[in-house]
């Protein structure tokens, strides 16, 4: 088992800019997430808020600012903060070789990857698929399982992007209990969603991003009853604020 | 019956009877064929994967040069080995000009870029699928080469089926570098070259029958693992 480590959050983002083909994305962010409440990050389409968390993974690199964790990964370690994608992507291989693999790359020795891959699937109830082709399974087991692959490494901090937006409402509510145990053992949460319903259920405080910028940051119900800020308001109520 | 029937009945009867010249040339031109393509493999399917992963300066370039020596015909790949293997060569130490070694060698330099184009394709494309899920669960890329290549087994064996098509089916760059030498370096294609020209038709149609058969079976397994492919993996 691997040594007590120190904690990677809270994580802190300092005017972080993000350019892309001459366009400002991300503008000037200030951002700290803390270990504990699940973080949901609203806002209308390009925004920037699937760029915002690529940074907060380090999928992408700012183009100014700093980005900064309390004890940093290093290169080569095992990571300890996960991303489950909108868009789940499985090996061509078994759900249960989907698992190994992430364990393998993990640094998880060979004789625990098994077991630990089982325990995995049968908690996000796919343990009767383990020997199927992963990318034969519905989206919404698909999604599943990257949950599971994500869980099973025991993360810090999870960040999900959109994870629900290609499912039905059975599917999504599986997700969404999926995601509350995860939370409920010990894991950070950090949500990209378009689903309203869902920041409600699955959020404890919002992060409202409007053309690059932080918006608004308030604890869920304060935000759905007083937005403090006419975009947030705008938002809300459907409408388009950049028209 | 005319000349060219009675050819083509005793192309038959050689085939049937198992004719120990023709098994010669088929099994020497088996055998070059094969090493060339497991040789030409080993070095093309990292090298592609690499390419199409990795990031650094001139990479492009280097793309457009081995998509471009995709269409390098075999003459000038013969006259190059031929070049580099002959006595003044740099490689003339040696001393494999006009053996099958050097067949070997001609066919894995035409084949190679044919598998490396074709792998960074294959790759690039299910990298632009994986990266972000790669990268995300901290694969390196060893790891995620190894994973890449695992994920596209079918396409790649299609490319390596390919690959030996071709091999087996090129004369000039055999026909230069082993020079066509009776049971040492004769193989089917130099061999229908020089039969023909011979007038020796049974000899050249049995061992065209044998070729294209080959390559038939090749097209057919090319087909099959891509059908499977798509039915068990989605």
């Amino acid at each position: 088992m691997p040594e007590r480590r120190e904690p990677l959050l809270p994580l802190a983002l300092e005017r972080v800019g993000f350019v892309a083909g001459g366009r400002a994305i991300l503008d000037h962010v200030d951002l700290e997430l803390a270990a504990g409440p699940r973080t949901v990050i609203l806002g209308p389409n390009g925004a920037g808020k699937s760029v915002l968390m690529r940074i907060c993974h380090g999928l992408l690199a700012p183009t100014s600012g700093t980005v900064r964790w309390a004890h940093p990964e290093r290169p080569g370690e095992p990571r300890r903060q996960a991303m489950v994608f909108q868009r789940p992507v499985m090996l061509r291989r078994s759900v249960l070789g989907n698992l190994t693999f992430a364990l393998a790359v993990a640094g998880v020795p060979h004789y625990e990857r098994e077991s630990r891959a089982f325990a995995a699937l049968g908690r996000v109830g796919l343990g009767a698929f383990a020997y199927r082709p992963a990318r034969v399974l519905s989206g919404g087991e698909q999604q599943r399982l990257a949950l599971a692959r994500a869980w099973m490494l025991e993360p810090e901090v999870l960040f999900l992007d959109e994870p629900t937006a290609n499912l039905d409402p059975g599917a999504t509510r599986e997700i969404e209990s999926i995601v509350q145990s995860i939370h409920a053992s010990g894991t950070k949460i950090v949500m990209v969603t378009h689903n309203l319903g869902q920041a409600q259920r699955l959020g404890d405080e919002v992060l409202f991003v409007e053309r690059g910028r932080i918006a608004e940051r308030a604890p869920v119900e304060r935000f759905f009853r007083h937005p403090a800020t006419a975009e947030a308001d705008a938002f809300l109520k459907g409408e388009l604020p950049w028209h | 019956m005319n000349t060219l029937g009675l050819a083509f009945a005793e192309a038959w009867s050689m085939i049937g009877r198992a004719d120990p010249k023709l098994l010669e040339i088929v099994s020497l031109s088996l055998r070059v064929s094969l090493s060339a393509v497991v040789v030409a493999t080993l070095l093309a399917l990292p090298f592609g994967a690499a390419l199409a992963v990795t990031r650094f300066p001139g990479r492009d370039a280097l793309v457009v040069v081995v998509n471009a020596l995709l269409g390098l015909p075999a003459v000038v790949v013969g006259l190059a080995v031929y070049l580099l293997l002959s006595r003044a060569g740099p490689l003339g130490a040696f001393g494999i000009l006009f053996t099958p070694a050097a067949m070997v060698v001609a066919q894995a330099v035409l084949i190679f870029p044919l598998v490396a184009a074709l792998a960074r394709q294959a790759v690039a494309d299910a990298w632009r699928e994986y990266a972000e899920q790669f990268r995300s669960l901290g694969a390196g890329p060893v790891a995620s080469s190894l994973a890449l290549l695992h994920d596209l087994r079918f396409s790649l064996v299609t490319i390596v089926l390919a690959a030996f098509g071709r091999a087996i089916a090129e004369v000039g760059a055999v026909m230069i570098v082993g020079g066509n030498i009776d049971g040492v370096t004769r193989v089917m294609t130099t061999a229908i070259a020089l039969e023909t020209s011979k007038g020796d038709l049974p000899l050249a149609l049995g061992l065209g029958i044998v070729l294209l058969a080959i390559v038939l079976v090749l097209n057919v397994a090319a087909h099959l693992l891509k059908e499977r492919a798509q039915r068990g993996h989605a």
